[in-house]
């Protein structure tokens, strides 16, 4: 944990974990006998199932809803359990639980589209990679990318998923980008990545943009609008904006994925012990958090915390069978008594969010609003869709507010209200 | 599912800067300690005295208050301990008891718990409770009718009280070096020059008050006795005169840049503090009290949410949101 500094007039610094800094030995997790999947769902889902238990699948194979949502199965094995799941915010999804078979048997659906009609078409009915739970709305006809930003360097601290894929596929990442060219008809691929990086990263045929590894940087929106100028914000469509937004990981997967016409099933995970020790994983997607603690010896006790993600905007779970995920860049475990819990005393006005906050937001106001349930006035008075979902706020909180939390909340009962107009019509 | 494990989960961050609010008042009490212990160190155990009654009175006040408003017991993060030290500090060291013990219970009660607590007051309840006194009981405050009875040494005249006066010239009798070194009379902890700004350093430098406010408070007083001074020397006395006397040092690292009643932003800071000091000096030179500070920084401490309102556009202001 990085601490107050003793003298801290200055500007806050919280940087990031580099690739060099980290042993590039890779520990690879054996075949689980279980993967899960979350598929993000409608209504309709639940409905009308499209996919039940008993169900074979195969590798490669894509697993589609009946509202069109897919992932691509990871393991050759049987269907097992099909239930409703509800995950950070509310958001609902089906959890698809494959009961493993050691011999992987290869679905060759993707190939045969990929021969025939060419890689857009093959690309289109793309179901996840990993580094991307969604790569097909690349090829959404409706959006005219023109800029796409690579994130060569990792969203949150302590991770070095990406910087480790850039240093070591580049290949493939050189590969991915020709695809993305291809299939978007993209004029401008930006690869951000830290000076380190900066030699490695102008062979893969990208503008290479170097990024100083100081946290917030790499947050999405201001990551976009360091590169090309524009503002954009969370759960903003960018494909609208022209903009694509892809991590260096999924770009080399899809490198991967057409030189050799086979669906990469591994992700590339940081797993940050108790005393911060970085070690890179790799795993299948849908493996549990369970196994890739106990091939790295990792106990976790009562009281602990276990993160997906990284320490800023990780998402912490309750078991370890949640399974890895598309998008897990990192794992990270925290011991009961590193845990700092929050509080629920009032704001004292110290203003130390308002000056860290990369956005501008007045925090100080907004908190005090969203305390009190008053969402449509935050929004309206004090800036709460100009949040970038650093954690910043939350982190140098001298009452330890969880204020990243409230704005969270604010949002999603504002998308709660935004939807109960639109239905009432 | 019954040896399951149970795992801590809340929203992130998961990491914290570790700052709190104790460490930030336990930090501004070592920092008044070179004032405070010269103060203890001219005027002997009755300013000790002073001193620990209004801090125990203060924390006592706090402690009532929480539990007749029913809430949980705070004293533990020594905001109040503050109050009453910052109360005291400005105290002439003969304060009787029972002004003391007034002036600390309403700092808290009426300066702050009143409002709901740390952080919700509206005024520095330090200087609501000194504005109490001032205007009640005008000898206890009267630092030349307090102090009459010591004699430390050196010219035992207010220099503000002279200033205002006598003129000029009384002014012209302290020398710069005895304003800097405590060698004049005040509050217990406010006359000591260069143990306030030692402490204010040490503040500023640890982060934990915002030089934009001390500064532009200081700049302010230095500017408008400046202007006073150059329009006439003979009426006005000079910028350093000022900066040294009375409650300017005190306020300028410790009263002003009280949280809960002083602005966030960069410009409201700095409009914040240039004010309160143009008007200390106004006060101070064609108004009827002898020191401005206590009004200048509680009027200040009003326009504050106001001030607050000029602020950096906001990320994404003005797109469209999904």
């Amino acid at each position: 944990m990085i601490k107050r500094p003793f003298f801290s007039s200055g500007k806050l610094q919280l940087r990031y974990s580099l690739e060099n800094e980290v042993n590039h030995d890779v520990k690879e997790i054996a075949l689980s006998k279980k993967v899960t999947f979350f598929l993000k769902t409608t209504p309709d889902d639940l409905e009308k199932p499209s996919i039940s238990t008993g169900k074979k699948v195969k590798t490669g194979e894509e697993l589609t809803l009946t509202s069109g949502n897919r992932v691509t199965s990871t393991a050759t094995g049987e269907v097992v359990d099909v239930s409703p799941f509800i995950g950070y915010s509310g958001q609902s999804f089906i959890s698809l639980a494959i009961e493993v078979e050691k011999q992987d048997l290869w679905d060759d659906e993707f190939k045969k589209v990929l021969d025939e009609k060419g890689p857009k078409e093959a690309f289109s009915h793309l179901g996840s990679l990993p580094g991307i739970a969604n790569p097909a709305s690349f090829a959404d006809p409706e959006n005219k990318i023109k800029t796409i930003i690579i994130n060569g360097l990792d969203r949150d601290l302590l991770t070095v998923t990406n910087q480790f894929i850039v240093k070591t596929e580049t290949e493939p990442l050189a590969e991915g980008i020709k695809c993305l060219k291809k299939i978007t008809g993209a004029d401008r691929i930006i690869l951000a990545v830290p000076a380190s990086l900066g030699a490695v990263a102008g062979k893969v045929g990208a503008d290479v943009k170097v990024i100083d590894p100081v946290y917030p940087n790499t947050v999405p929106s201001l990551l976009i609008e360091s590169t090309t100028g524009i503002q954009t914000l969370p759960g903003m469509d960018l494909g609208k904006k022209g903009i694509g937004f892809i991590s260096a990981e999924a770009v080399a997967a899809l490198g991967n994925l057409f030189t050799e016409g086979k669906t990469p099933l591994h992700k590339v995970l940081t797993v940050i012990d108790k005393n911060e020790n970085l070690t890179i994983v790799r795993a299948r997607i849908g493996t549990p958090a369970k196994e890739i603690l106990t091939a790295l010896n990792i106990e976790m006790g009562q009281g602990d915390r276990l993160v997906f993600g990284g320490p800023m905007t990780g998402k912490a779970v309750y078991s370890e069978e949640m399974p890895v995920q598309a998008e897990t860049d990192a794992i990270m475990i925290q011991d009961s008594a590193q845990i700092i819990p929050t509080s629920d005393d009032p704001c004292i006005n110290c203003g130390e969010c308002v000056r860290a906050c990369p956005a501008n937001v007045p925090v100080n106001m907004l908190i005090r609003l969203l305390e009190n349930s008053l969402y449509e006035e935050a929004e309206r008075e004090y800036d709460l869709f100009s949040c970038i979902e650093c954690g910043i706020c939350s982190y140098v909180c001298e009452m330890r507010i969880p204020i990243f939390h409230y704005i969270m909340l604010g949002k999603h009962e504002i998308a709660l209200t935004r939807a109960l107009e639109e239905s009432n019509g | 599912m019954d040896n399951q494990k149970l795992f801590v989960s809340s929203h992130a961050p998961y990491w914290h800067n570790c700052s709190s609010l104790s460490a930030k008042s336990y930090t501004i009490m070592l920092a008044t300690l070179p004032a405070v212990i010269m103060g203890i160190s001219q005027y002997g155990a009755p300013a000790l005295g002073v001193i620990g009654l209004a801090v125990s009175v203060a924390m006592i006040s706090e402690l009532i208050m929480n539990m007749v408003m029913k809430r949980p017991v705070s004293i533990g993060n020594g905001n109040s301990a503050v109050i009453g030290l910052l109360f005291a500090m400005m105290l002439p060291a003969s304060t009787p008891w029972w002004a003391v013990l007034t002036g600390a219970v309403v700092a808290v009660v009426i300066g702050k718990e009143v409002f709901g607590g740390t952080g919700a007051n509206p005024f520095n309840p330090v200087l609501v409770a000194i504005a109490l006194l001032m205007l009640s009981w005008e000898g206890v405050m009267n630092f030349d009718e307090a102090l009459v009875n010591y004699n430390l040494g050196f010219l035992m005249n207010y220099p503000l009280t002279a200033l205002k006066y006598f003129g000029v010239s009384a002014a012209s009798d302290f020398s710069t070096t005895d304003l800097l070194m405590g060698r004049q009379s005040g509050g217990i902890g406010a006359t000591f020059g260069l143990g306030l700004i030692i402490g204010g350093i040490f503040l500023i430098l640890r982060g934990m008050i915002r030089w934009e406010i001390s500064l532009s408070f200081i700049a302010g007083i230095f500017v408008t006795a400046l202007i006073f001074n150059l329009s006439d020397p003979e009426e006005y006395a000079t910028p350093i005169f000022h900066l040294l006397t009375g409650y300017t040092l005190i306020a300028a690292f410790f009263l002003t840049t009280e949280d809960s009643s002083s602005p966030v932003n960069l410009v409201p800071m700095l409009i914040y503090g240039a004010g309160a000091g143009f008007l200390t000096v106004l006060i101070r030179n064609i108004g009827a009290f002898v020191d401005g500070v206590v009004f200048a920084v509680l009027i200040m401490n009003v326009a504050s949410p106001l001030l607050d309102k000029i602020r950096p556009k906001a990320f994404g202001k003005g797109i469209e949101h999904a």
